[in-house]
């Protein structure tokens, strides 16, 4: 398989961004968990991320996916330094973020934004629109140009809001418009990065598209980076150039948009692309990959060893228990289209000769209705 | 779960000696002199000296604590006599053993708890559980009405309306009064009624609003309307579905209320004149008799200890989440 | 693809022999801010083995109807008009005890967060057992084996050693699985699906609708499959009803529906929706505003303040008049059907591509 690899590329920017705004290595969070007898102790962790690399362009957006579990979640918190990193750098603008304490992270705070999933009960109830939208300008001591006030009523106008609604509170306003409200408090600091973590995923169908073309539009005009973080995979799609997919604390495939979504090679991105259910308006459905895994995500207290994904992989031998693959660039894939697997799928979602069914339910089930099939035409 | 038990009993062990610590340290390095207090007034400073040696307050106060501490495990020796294990030392004041002092009163707090608790979970829990199954029924609104206003007593009120009643206009009973159960059980049984009837008609009301509450929410729960779903009939899925989720919040209220209790209930002595646990610790606390405090406020904090171990127990048997995590 | 094939081409057939009908079912609840039409005047049928999905976002009445179906609701705080008629079986105005003998045993529900729905406080054997003892009345060993049965047949590893854990002892899918078995264990003629897949991750969500697919194909039941995710429905059901607060607005097979949707809102659901394989430079087109309250919901077509296309309907029809929805295949708007069909190939059709 090794003549198969190449050197290390370096995750580097794509043609959409040449400077690096953000750049993670290594990047590991373990939630310790006590207990034992009789005196309570470190008994473990949850290795919630463990080893992330990624980078971010400016003005960039990068899409994070994964199922629960994956740690994008951590990933983004930690990033935002919500969270502390046990292990790894975070470099912001060439800067070592890592450590960094309160009062060197200010400057960079106001920079790095967050949009936090539930619209609900991330806005404070007791205080108006206005004052939360105008809080991390307090807080950080910005005076705008116009004063405060004028600012935030500029936010509402952009976000889509009215601008009058200044002192009304979060209930008064719908699911949709309080994500709204939120991402004007985002944008209050002029922000160069936003960490979005799934910001429509708590919203109706219809009201998701709103928020989308809302973030959209912020990334595109005001040339903000984004670090898209959902389970969506459309929507990572619809909104990211570049894509990193996580699973059990690790990014196993990361590379732009069409490398990842039309020419994935990693197993486990075959796995989740080939899951979306998708409105299938043509006869066309058959000439997607039909791939059904089994079983949910392992623990990520005992994660498997080597490659975390070979418990659920069809592909999985005893190289992948052993020795964990590393994230590189395979023979035949695009710069910065990298991928943590010793043996790879083709770079294709086309479907195959035979569906993969590992679930044993479905097996048993699907080989009856077939057998059923064919003993049926003999009795007629 | 042994594992628990062992782990829970050793934390209460660590957890008394720390009580027994505080209490001391707070009675030794208050304001009082205990020596001068007992010696009264027109004192010599000489016998003010007796009285230290005699009490052992001019030990060092390591020295004081150790032998305290020591005390409830060894038993010690008293120049007046050897006080067996559990001791909780000597009285200052009367001189007897407090040990032997809390033995003689904790029948009648003993039976006021036993006996009130049988009889509010009984009335209160049943009330409640009913008044929910049946919710929005005439019988749901007496209910909620009567114990909405029974609640709202408290046992100084109804206790002397009762003994009125029962007792001074009427003639019908006699004065409450404690009488061992081995001597008389009729007696005993007759004596403390009045008692535990007024102070589990306080409690009944109370419970009868928890258990209500508490089972209206477990009806609400998804798993709840799962069962009926399953075609469980309502009274079913009542007692089998509804009925050990609304037991959590009882049992976390009923540990606390058995434990503080079983460390005296005071207004309930004092109403009726009983002379119970409750009465001995007020009594220690206001003549600064420490040993006798220390003594009352120890074997309280045993028993919620124990209680809560208990309560813990519970939830595990209530809830296999608990047991199996 | 698999060697599974879909038998469509079989006309469907008309009138009253259809296995479940709702005729007009209007549900209200009294809540303190005043009466909720959850519910308003709506009618669908459900063939005998064929999935009906019901698509809707959150407050368009769609877990309500079911609930009512299987007489959930409670009656202190609900009124149920209408009919609702399960194999010839009235149910709204059925008694206790005779919806007792039908759920779980001729109907039966999945619901949407299997974590919830299922007791933490008694074994899963012990729940998918119960049912099974109730409706047949057999004994506790025979429920053990049938539960043993359909643990395997819904994939659970080491059934006999599962039927005496615990839910929270399950993985978040094995969970939904059991809670598939419990609701086949009496082989029931008509399975609501709540939702069943929403609290769970897409991989999971694969192998749980395959699972369904495929479960159903064996025990033929009926299922009406509730969902707020196009996507889904398209892979899992023979006809599709589309729901916007508390009413029908379209109805018509899969195909039909999503291949030649008429009404404005199902034309919003599908493209304010990203797909796979769309058109990356395209933007979406997400329907302005947000769900009407049940409280007060606008008067004549509850779309209409949010209808981008109420201008080209003549006068106020669409303000005032509720559109009707006819039988089969329709859509309850007042745009003419040439209307429709222009509107739907100049302006929505090259958004979906």
């Amino acid at each position: 398989m090794s003549d198969n690899l190449t050197l290390p590329a370096q995750q580097g920017p794509t043609d959409s961004s040449t400077e690096t705004l953000l750049e993670v290595q290594g990047l590991t969070k373990h939630f310790p968990i006590y207990g034992g007898f009789p005196i309570k102790r470190k008994v473990g962790a949850v290795q919630a991320v463990d080893g992330v690399d990624l980078t971010v362009g400016v003005g960039e957006s990068v899409g994070l996916v994964g199922e629960s579990g994956c740690g994008k979640s951590t990933t983004g918190r930690l990033i935002t330094r919500l969270l502390e990193p046990t292990a790894g750098k975070i470099s912001y603008m060439g800067q070592d973020i890592t450590h960094a304490s309160r009062r060197q992270l200010a400057p960079v705070r106001s920079e790095i934004q967050m949009i936090f999933q539930d619209p609900y009960s991330s806005l404070n109830p007791r205080q108006t629109v206005g004052s939360i939208i105008k809080s991390p300008m307090e807080v950080n001591g910005i005076e705008p140009e116009g004063g405060q006030e004028k600012k935030v009523r500029e936010l509402l106008e952009l976000v889509g809001l009215n601008p009058e609604h200044y002192n009304r509170f979060p209930h008064e306003f719908s699911g949709g418009q309080r994500q709204r409200i939120g991402v004007a408090r985002a944008l209050a600091l002029n922000p160069k990065l936003i960490v979005a973590d799934e910001p429509v995923s708590a919203l109706d169908v219809s009201i998701q598209a709103q928020v989308v073309n809302l973030l959209q539009k912020v990334q595109q005009e005001l040339g903000i980076a984004f670090l898209f973080i959902a389970h969506d995979l459309a929507i990572v799609r619809h909104f990211s150039q570049r894509v990193a997919v996580m699973y059990l604390g690790k990014v196993v495939e990361v590379g732009d948009r069409d490398s990842i979504y039309n020419r994935p090679r990693h197993p486990y991105t075959h796995a989740l692309l080939s899951a979306v259910p998708e409105v299938a308006v043509d006869d066309e459905a058959g000439d997607k990959e039909r791939i059904r895994l089994y079983g949910d995500v392992p623990s990520p207290i005992s994660p498997p060893s080597g490659c975390r994904f070979r418990t659920r992989c069809w592909k999985a031998q005893d190289k992948c228990a052993s020795e964990e693959p590393p994230l590189l660039q395979i023979s035949g894939n695009r710069d910065g289209h990298l991928t943590a697997c010793h043996f790879p799928e083709d770079p294709t979602t086309e479907a195959r000769a035979e569906d993969v069914v590992l679930d044993p339910a479905l097996k048993a089930l699907e080989k009856d209705t077939a057998d059923d099939a064919e003993s049926k035409p003999a009795k007629d | 779960m042994l594992q628990f038990i062992i782990r829970r009993l050793a934390g209460a062990v660590v957890t008394l000696f720390l009580i027994g610590a505080v209490t001391f340290f707070l009675f030794i390095a208050g304001p009082s002199d205990y020596a001068s207090l007992a010696c009264g007034r027109d004192c010599s400073p000489t016998r003010i000296a007796d009285i230290r040696e005699a009490l052992g307050l001019n030990l060092p106060v390591a020295t004081q604590f150790w032998q305290f501490m020591s005390g409830i495990v060894m038993g010690r020796d008293f120049p007046d006599g050897h006080c067996a294990a559990p001791c909780l030392g000597q009285s200052f004041y009367s001189g007897d053993m407090v040990w032997d002092t809390i033995i003689d009163r904790f029948p009648t707090t003993l039976t006021l708890t036993v006996g009130g608790t049988i009889c509010f979970l009984i009335f209160g829990v049943g009330a409640g559980m009913v008044s929910a199954f049946r919710r929005g029924s005439t019988l749901d609104k007496v209910a909620t009405g009567s114990s909405m206003v029974l609640s709202s007593f408290q046992i100084y009120f109804l206790g002397p309306i009762a003994l009125t009643v029962l007792v001074y206009s009427t003639g019908w009973m006699e004065d409450p009064k404690y009488v061992p159960i081995s001597e008389d059980p009729v007696g005993w049984f007759v004596g403390m009624s009045i008692p535990v009837v007024v102070m589990a008609t306080i409690f009944t009301a109370q419970y009868t609003r928890m258990a209500r509450a508490s089972m209206i929410e477990q009806l609400a729960e998804e798993h709840v309307r799962t069962a009926r779903a399953k075609g469980m009939t309502k009274k079913y899925v009542f007692f089998r579905y509804a009925w050990r989720g609304s037991l959590i919040p009882i049992v976390t209220v009923l540990g606390i209320d058995i434990s503080s209790m079983l460390g005296g209930a005071v207004v309930t002595e004092l109403t009726f004149s009983l002379q119970g646990i409750g009465r001995l610790a007020v009594n220690g606390a206001m003549t600064r008799d420490l040993p006798l405090t220390m003594g009352v406020m120890m074997f309280g904090a045993f028993f919620i200890l124990i209680v809560n171990i208990l309560t813990d127990i519970a939830y595990a048997w209530i809830d296999p989440r608990v047991r199996l995590s | 693809m698999t060697t599974l094939t879909k038998t469509e081409d079989a006309p469907a057939p008309t009138g009253p022999e259809s296995f479940l009908s709702v005729r007009d079912l209007r549900v209200q609840f009294s809540t303190e801010d005043g009466i909720v039409k959850a519910v308003d005047g709506l009618s669908f049928d459900v063939e005998r083995g064929k999935t009906l999905g019901i698509v809707g976002e959150s407050g368009s009445g769609k877990s309500v109807t079911n609930l009512s179906i299987l007489g959930l609701h409670n009656p202190r705080t609900s009124t149920i008009d209408g009919e609702i008629l399960l194999d010839g079986q009235e149910l709204v105005t059925a008694t206790d005890k005779e919806l007792e003998q039908l759920r779980g045993n001729k109907m039966a529900m999945i619901f949407q967060d299997p974590l919830t729905a299922l007791s933490p406080y008694y074994t899963v054997g012990r729940q998918l057992s119960e049912p099974f003892m109730k409706h047949r009345g057999v004994s506790k060993k025979e429920a053990k084996d049938r539960a043993i049965q359909m643990l395997e047949k819904v994939g659970i590893p080491q059934p006999k050693v599962r039927f005496d854990d615990y839910p929270h002892q399950f993985s978040g899918g094995m969970r939904q699985r059991a809670m598939i078995a419990m609701a086949l264990m009496c082989d029931p003629d008509l399975l609501i699906a709540d939702e069943p897949t929403t609290a769970l991750d897409v991989t999971v969500q694969a192998q749980i609708l395959d699972l369904l697919k495929d479960l159903q194909q064996e025990f033929g039941s009926a299922i009406i499959f509730i969902t707020h995710d196009l996507g889904v429905i398209s892979n899992m059901a023979d006809d599709l009803l589309v729901m916007y607060a508390g009413r029908a607005v379209e109805r018509g097979s899969v195909k039909e529906v999503l291949r030649t949707p008429q009404h404005p809102y199902t034309w919003g659901l599908l493209s304010s929706m990203p797909r796979l394989d769309g058109d990356i430079h395209e933007m979406l087109t997400p329907i302005p505003g947000s769900p009407p309250s049940l409280l007060t919901p606008p008067p004549g077509c509850r779309f209409h303040p949010r209808c981008a296309f109420k201008d080209e309907v003549a006068g106020t029809l669409c303000s005032d008049t509720r559109p009707p929805l006819a039988d089969g295949r329709a859509a309850a708007c007042h745009l003419t059907a040439e209307q429709k069909q222009t509107i739907f190939i100049d302006k929505i059709q090259p958004r979906l591509r």
